[in-house]
């Protein structure tokens, strides 16, 4: 066991598997780096680069690097913390993201990764997209405008539920996510609330029904502790999460 | 014709003749597009049952690509080429002319769906410019005189081929040649050679010419091919990649249009080497007028058994190359979005590694190199490494094409030792009174005047080959802001720097060349462009912000002078956001403009 | 009393809520007043900004006054801060960004159920629209964000404290949030 190989990060020695990329290296040894595309169950992604980390001086995304003997990484410091606040305001700022309109605001991982890196602000310029929103479905209803393409849904249903309810389509800014039904609504597709796609969610763009408050403001997964500790939305257990 | 009711049979058609893979989508849905100017739901369902894919899989795929459309653009769909060179040219003038004579406007149909009248990303027509592209066909050196005619034949409906066919010609307009250039066959002798030495031997002789990617990262070519040549696989492929994209190069599709067997042939010597029994050209959508001239070429190396089952005669030896064509995404130049783009799907960069070489093509060891390339490696084969070396320097041997368009007396290809000065190269190319230089294309790098004594090389300015000269009558921020929104155009969406920041760019360059610009937006660009470098997913992100770094950096005189007074001007223009409530309510703001006084 | 800290408050589009807040720190009022004195605010009811320290910001940009105002606040307060959602990216308001105006000021005045004499406003009095309803930063350099739906009474006496105090701002855990 002493063969082990590590790396180090921030200060911490870091065990790691080979194979094993950074973020489930650090995250295994209690290390917290955010994300929000990334989710352990699924195949890396490396879409959102809120992971990236310093790597011997160069920027990549944790989630898609592999560890290696001996890498220095640098999880915590002013220039990575500044590109991470920076990728999340273009996020808020590409969207609609009205939290106090959101029945998911609490118990979301864009703004609980927003207030873990002290996120203020939006920033920059808003786009103010105009998208639509599709209730079509009785137990699920999809809100566009919070959509940050994860493409964790796109992932569940195609590599878990079989389905490929979900797809992206567009190019650049135009970029987004669609449906495969013949009306492109969900109530027309294959998809069900008990499959995969339905819990991987990480913002209030897919949202169960008829439950929306029923862990009322200020009792939600992130309200009284951060990320950090408390972990994903996707990890959070079923009732636990008050995201309705 | 009748796309509802004969879509699905045409679609049909074409899975039957083509054998029905998947990984030929986008090959399909070019066909498809070309035939009723976009592709109609019934093709889409078709696609998608006899594919296995799922319909918004294949929508998915069709909104990548600037080529395809869900709706029809009419029975002319007429691109008008927006690179810079072609802008300096007059082409935003015929633009308008265009639209005005045809009654439309820029990407609608008209109402009688005979027009659609468009821009697209450059068309590798610089050196003779403005250029259209008429239902994927190229029309060179447009003036009014023929746009006048364009217009007359248009509405009359006259098909293509009745057409003057002289406006379709292309020019190579070689300038300069020495040792690729200097030849023009290629009968096999390269192949002969490597069965002659053995594969080994000749990978040596490569490594010792010291040949790097001419597209312009500059990796070891001989490595490459070892890395796959090792790699352990039931299946090798070799793909050139001939989408060149990058504005303001076009020595490719010289090298397509007359040195296409040389290139081919150093397919074939790569497929040798490596052991690939296919590959396959991705040839970019603009240069579809090419297709007919290189399947012939294809053909007459098959009939000279130069290509196909036992090349040569040699037995085992077995390699044949198909053609794909790309549908305007200049991302699909990426090496892995080109192989997703072959491999029928959006032209998404993968995570890398693996790197193709040992995964690419169906997640087989895969070599990907420039048009270029190929060639170099056959006259390597050819005359040996030390003739290659003594040419070029010692960390750049060989030669170089470059694209030289913009402001200069002789637009063409010129093709130099590595090393050479871009003082040397302008003065050939007649070139006076120079502002600045753009080497590498959009991507590369804009330099002044007092960087001329720079060469072109790996180790100092690398290139591709572009090589856009702009006089002092051009501004500088025209240039800056048609790059950033071209990279705002072509970025494919995947990340989150490269999607939102560059789209960000470009409303900070449009702002800042409306005179509207101030201190803290020249900050929120270096800012912004920081992240795209260090935090984006592929190298269009890495290296869409280098205009703009190019201009703060070099060029301060002429953003400083655009600067607005004060040091903060709102980021909309606040006078054009009340024009709609003023034309609702029929009075005007009492308080006179509102803009720009904080 | 002259070196008492200057503070000046405005609602722009927004709902008086993040006002509300501010009034929720309670008997710190009067620890606030110890060192600082209210220019214009809606608390006083002054209505011109005089010359402030701070300026406080609630709601976004809809309309010419809101421009107005803000430009003033801008040109008299040395610290301008954006208080609460709708000063920080548009808020609730800015939902009507989804829709043109026209609609929205049709389905207000001309469609809705129980419009009588139906037309648009057009009163010289009544400040003009902008077609979207914009964050305050997208106006005026802004030099503090406060978020929050309201911010708490709390994350506003932090604020306040530590800005008056010199101290750099910073927020507890629980003192951060959008809602």
């Amino acid at each position: 066991m002493n063969t082990r190989k590590t790396f180090r990060m921030d200060g911490r020695t870091i065990p790691f598997e080979d194979g094993q990329s950074i973020i489930d290296a650090a995250l295994a040894a209690g290390e917290y780096i955010p994300h929000l595309c990334h989710n352990p169950e699924f195949t890396p992604h490396g879409s959102c680069r809120v992971c990236t980390v310093d790597v011997d001086g160069r920027m990549v995304s944790a989630c898609t690097q592999p560890a290696a003997e001996g890498q220095q990484v640098v999880n915590n410091s002013d220039p990575v913390n500044h590109y991470r606040r920076r990728l999340l305001q273009m996020l808020f700022v590409e969207g609609n993201h009205v939290c106090p309109g959101c029945e998911k605001s609490g118990a979301c991982q864009l703004q609980a990764v927003a207030y873990y890196t002290g996120m203020l602000a939006p920033h920059f310029t808003h786009f103010f997209p105009r998208r639509e929103v599709d209730a079509s479905h009785p137990d699920t209803v999809i809100d566009f405008n919070r959509c940050i393409l994860c493409e964790l849904c796109v992932r569940a249903s195609r590599d878990v539920d079989g389905k490929n309810v979900f797809s992206i389509s567009g190019r650049g800014i135009q970029s987004r996510l669609i449906i495969n039904s013949n009306t492109g609504r969900l109530g027309d597709s294959d998809y069900d609330r008990a499959d995969k796609a339905a819990s991987v969610c990480p913002v209030g763009a897919i949202l169960p029904k008829h439950q929306g408050y029923e862990v009322p403001i200020g009792e939600r997964l992130y309200d009284q502790r951060p990320i950090s500790v408390v972990g994903d939305v996707a990890q959070a257990k079923q009732g636990d999460n008050g995201d309705g | 014709m009748n796309p509802a009711s004969d879509a699905g049979i045409f679609t049909e058609r074409l899975l039957n003749e083509g054998g029905a893979q998947a990984t030929d989508l986008l090959q399909y849905l070019c066909s498809i597009q070309q035939h009723y100017s976009c592709i109609p739901p019934q093709a889409v369902e078709t696609l998608a049952r006899v594919l296995a894919l799922t319909p918004s899989v294949v929508l998915g795929v069709i909104e990548f690509y600037s080529f395809l459309h869900r709706t029809p653009r009419g029975q002319f769909d007429i691109l008008v080429s927006d690179s810079i060179t072609d802008q300096m040219l007059g082409s935003r003038d015929l633009l308008q002319r265009l639209c005005d004579r045809l009654g439309v406007c820029v990407s609608q149909p008209g109402s009688d769906g005979r027009a659609t009248v468009a821009t697209t990303s450059c068309t590798g027509m610089c050196d003779q410019g403005p250029a259209l592209l008429i239902n994927g066909q190229v029309v060179t050196r447009v003036d009014n005189e023929r746009l006048d005619r364009i217009v007359a034949l248009v509405q009359a409906g006259s098909p293509l081929e009745d057409w003057p066919q002289d406006w379709f010609s292309v020019s190579d307009n070689v300038y300069r040649r020495d040792q690729l250039l200097d030849e023009h066959s290629a009968n096999g002798d390269s192949l002969r050679v490597l069965l002659d030495r053995g594969a080994a031997d000749l990978l040596q002789e490569l490594d010792d010419s010291g040949l790097r990617g001419r597209g312009g990262a500059g990796f070891s070519t001989a490595l490459k091919w070892k890395l796959c040549r090792d790699a352990s696989a039931d299946e090798r492929y070799v793909v050139c990649n001939a989408d060149e994209g990058e504005p303001g190069t076009f020595k490719d599709r010289v090298l397509l249009q007359s040195w296409a067997d040389t290139v081919f042939e150093g397919m074939t010597l790569c497929a040798g080497i490596i052991g690939a029994r296919r590959g396959f050209l991705y040839l970019r959508g603009e240069y579809r007028y090419l297709l007919d001239s290189l399947h012939t070429a294809l053909e007459n190396r098959r009939a000279s058994g130069l290509l196909g089952s036992a090349i040569l005669g040699e037995p085992g030896f077995d390699f044949d190359i198909d053609i794909h064509l790309g549908a305007g995404a200049y991302i699909c130049g990426e090496e892995s979005a080109l192989i997703e783009s072959l491999e029928g799907k959006r032209g998404i960069p993968r995570i890398r590694p693996p790197f193709p070489v040992t995964s690419g093509y169906r997640n087989r060891p895969t070599v990907v190199n420039n048009v270029e390339t190929f060639m170099a490696a056959v006259r390597i084969a050819e005359h040996g490494s030390a003739w290659f070396r003594s040419k070029g320097t010692a960390q750049s041997p060989g030669t170089k094409l470059l694209s030289i368009s913009g402001d200069c007396r002789d637009r063409g290809v010129y093709e130099y030792p590595l090393g050479v000065s871009i003082e040397e190269v302008l003065s050939d190319c007649g070139a006076d009174d120079v502002q600045a230089v753009q080497v590498a294309g959009a991507a590369g790098r804009t330099l002044p005047p007092a960087e001329f004594g720079r060469t072109l090389a790996f180790e100092d300015v690398a290139t591709g080959g572009s090589f856009m000269v702009f006089d002092h009558t051009r501004d500088v921020l025209d240039v800056v802001q048609n790059f950033t929104r071209f990279f705002a155009h072509e970025s494919c969406g995947f990340c989150t720097p490269c999607r939102v920041g560059g789209s960000l760019l470009r409303d900070l360059v449009d702002k800042l060349h409306d005179g509207h610009g101030s201190e803290y937006d020249i900050r929120e660009m270096r800012d912004i462009a920081g992240l795209m470098q260090a935090a984006s997913h592929c190298g269009l992100g890495h290296t869409a912000p280098a205009p703009v770094l190019d201009l703060l950096d070099h060029f301060p005189d002429v953003w400083r002078q655009r600067l607005a007074a004060g040091g903060f001007e709102p980021s909309f223009d606040i006078d054009a956001a009340l024009s709609e409530a003023k034309q609702l309510t029929g009075r005007d703001h009492s308080g006179g403009r509102m803009g720009g006084d904080v | 009393m002259a070196d008492k800290i200057r503070i000046a408050t405005a609602p722009l589009a927004g709902c008086f809520g993040c006002h509300m807040s501010l009034l929720d720190i309670d008997e710190r009022l009067l620890d606030l007043i110890e060192v600082a004195e209210f220019d214009c605010s809606p608390l006083n009811d002054f209505k011109r900004v005089g010359s402030a320290d701070i300026g406080l910001i609630e709601g976004g940009v809809a309309n010419t006054e809101n421009v107005e105002t803000l430009r003033d606040f801008r040109r008299h307060c040395r610290i301008l801060v954006a208080v609460g959602a709708c000063a920080v990216n548009g808020g609730i308001p800015a939902m009507r960004n989804q829709f043109d105006l026209r609609d929205c000021l049709e389905e207000s005045y001309v469609n809705g159920i129980g419009v009588e004499n139906p037309m648009i406003p057009n009163d010289p009095e009544i400040p003009l629209l902008l077609d979207k309803v914009h964050p305050i930063h997208e106006v005026v350099k802004i030099d503090y964000f406060l978020p929050g739906c309201p911010p708490s009474a709390d994350s506003i006496w932090t604020f306040l404290t530590e800005l008056i105090e010199g101290r750099p701002v910073s927020f507890p855990y629980t003192q951060i949030h959008y809602d």
